[in-house]
């Protein structure tokens, strides 16, 4: 099957057993809808598609169906996902599952249409208030944007917490050859009941007290318990659900860490490098929180040098900074407000930071 | 074997489902496909364009700054993309489109008459697939009955009475395209 990104990710969350989507459309995810609104799947698996009239009420849809232990997402692009940062952030806090589809445009603001970035720090860092975390899928092909959604889904109820799958124009908007996953039933409100004893949903009462979910609580002593609570989950998460890809590294005196779109870039730099001789390879974080900072501090070790190539001014680069804690130097390449670095201005990249060592 | 492929011209020209039909072509001959638009406020009388990667190998890059062969249909598309045609490349024009020829002695040039073919035809929908059929026959990437099987995937079925009128579009392509003069 040729599919896009966005369309992928729609026969993905009702093969995956999806209750709900809530969106609103924006270039360049608008497919994500579109695709939901043909495939009409509440005649078929009774999944609940929603236009809402805001990103505001997206989110917060999702933020309430999660509540209820249902499996729900979202999909926007960045300036949406910017307005629903407050609801992420309440999420985080009641640790209600649920899915928001980030697929970047050039910002900042309104910006433009095309691919980038520059929305890393905000998935990555929490562009809410709080001392709060969310899971972070990076897919660089369509197959894996069908494949992070059941991941996703896997992932935000074994946690507790919201994740987002951050993809941009590029990966959304291009056709690739897929694989989708098999059909996988809704729960049922019994499977629902055993698997989310925390959920507000009316079931089971007879068996347990009232759940009661917010997010305020006055008693500073109370919240910073929930919060060193939260904060001992996130270490857990740390140490299990590091996901990355090695390409070429074995051999690698260069390494480039990229992810997304601008990893595919980079693989096709490494390439032709790679017939220059020169040796060189890729790290690609699958999840950028958790991030693979043990792995890329090996790589300060191994390598002489790092790039990051990213579509945006610079973001990622200080993390993998961090990682490295000036083992080698970690120099950054990147475009942004939506043009593509190409193949041959990596290769250039990396020829000069070789030349200049 | 690896075709990096850039199709440009007005949008409603077919730029995007010719590179579509190309694109199942390809999953019929059992090889990694990639198809890259530019999008945005592209419509009907703009500019489109997308690229094509059809390749034995995993596919890296979906997006290029060289190609193997473009295919330019209008003048805007042949200054930008004439450039990026790497040497020993090819380049398909239709010759009613353009007004200044393409100028590198180091590619292969072609033209097409393909809009006044589909004038003649009195069917300007199958402009696309004289050009497919043209790039067809310069690159054989591949068979005219794979592109065939291909337009089966790539159209709707209600659209599939139609796919004899398209590969007929293809055969006569294939017999239109010269070398640029």
């Amino acid at each position: 099957m040729l599919l896009k990104g966005n369309e992928a990710i729609a026969h993905s969350a009702i093969r995956n057993g999806c209750d709900g989507f809530f969106g609103y459309p924006i270039t360049p995810q608008s497919e994500v809808l579109e695709t939901l609104a043909v495939l009409k799947p509440w005649e078929t698996t009774g999944m609940v598609v929603l236009q809402s009239e805001s990103e505001l009420a997206s989110i917060n849809m999702v933020y309430a169906g999660g509540a209820t232990g249902k499996c729900v997402m979202t999909s926007s692009s960045s300036p949406g996902v910017a307005l629903m940062q407050e609801g992420i952030s309440y999420m985080a806090a009641c640790e209600i599952p649920g899915l928001i589809v980030s697929v970047q445009r050039g910002g900042p603001g309104l910006g433009t249409i095309q691919p980038s970035q520059s929305d890393y720090r905000q998935a990555v860092y929490g562009g809410g208030n709080g001392d709060y975390r969310v899971i972070v899928l990076a897919p660089n092909s369509v197959q894996e944007m069908a494949d992070s959604v059941g991941e996703a889904f896997r992932l935000m109820f074994k946690w507790r917490m919201p994740v987002m799958i951050l993809s941009d124009g590029a990966i959304g908007q291009m056709m690739e050859k897929v694989v989708l996953p098999p059909f996988k039933p809704r729960r049922t409100d019994e499977e629902v009941r055993q698997q989310c004893p925390w959920a507000i949903n009316g079931l089971g009462l007879l068996s347990r007290k009232p759940n009661f979910v917010s997010s305020l609580e006055l008693d500073a002593a109370v919240m910073e318990k929930r919060n060193r609570a939260m904060q001992e989950k996130y270490r857990a998460i740390e140490a299990e659900e590091v996901l990355y890809e090695e390409y070429m590294l074995d051999d690698a005196e260069y390494a480039i860490v990229a992810y997304g779109s601008s990893s595919r870039i980079s693989m096709g730099a490494i390439d032709q490098l790679r017939e220059k001789g020169v040796k060189v390879g890729m790290l690609r974080p699958k999840t950028l929180w958790p991030f693979p900072e043990q792995r890329i501090g090996e790589l300060g070790r191994q390598c002489h040098a790092l790039l990051t190539v990213e579509i945006n001014e610079g973001q990622m680069v200080r993390d993998v900074r961090y990682a490295v804690a000036g083992q080698c130097p970690v120099e950054f390449f990147g475009h942004s407000g939506g043009v593509m670095p190409s193949p041959e201005e990596v290769v250039d990249k990396m020829e000069s930071i070789i030349n200049n060592r | 074997m690896k075709e990096e492929i850039i199709i440009s011209g007005f949008g409603g020209q077919g730029v995007l489902s010719m590179g579509k039909i190309l694109a199942y072509a390809g999953i019929m001959e059992g090889k990694e496909v990639s198809w890259m638009p530019a999008y945005g406020p592209e419509q009907r009388g703009g500019t489109a364009n997308v690229t094509v990667i059809l390749s034995d190998k995993p596919i890296a890059s979906p997006i290029l700054n060289r190609y193997d062969t473009a295919i330019v249909l209008n003048q805007p598309s042949l200054e930008k993309f004439e450039p990026l045609v790497k040497p020993g490349g090819c380049l398909i024009y239709d010759s009613y489109s353009i007004l200044t020829k393409p100028t590198r002695t180091d590619i292969n040039a072609y033209c097409i008459d393909a809009m006044v073919e589909a004038a003649r035809m009195q069917n300007a929908k199958v402009f696309n697939m004289l050009i497919l059929g043209g790039l067809l026959k310069v690159r054989p990437i591949a068979s005219v009955d794979d592109v065939v099987k291909g337009l089966y995937k790539a159209l709707p079925e209600r659209h599939h009475k139609l796919i004899p009128m398209n590969e007929a579009a293809i055969r006569r392509g294939m017999e239109l395209i010269t070398p640029s003069c």
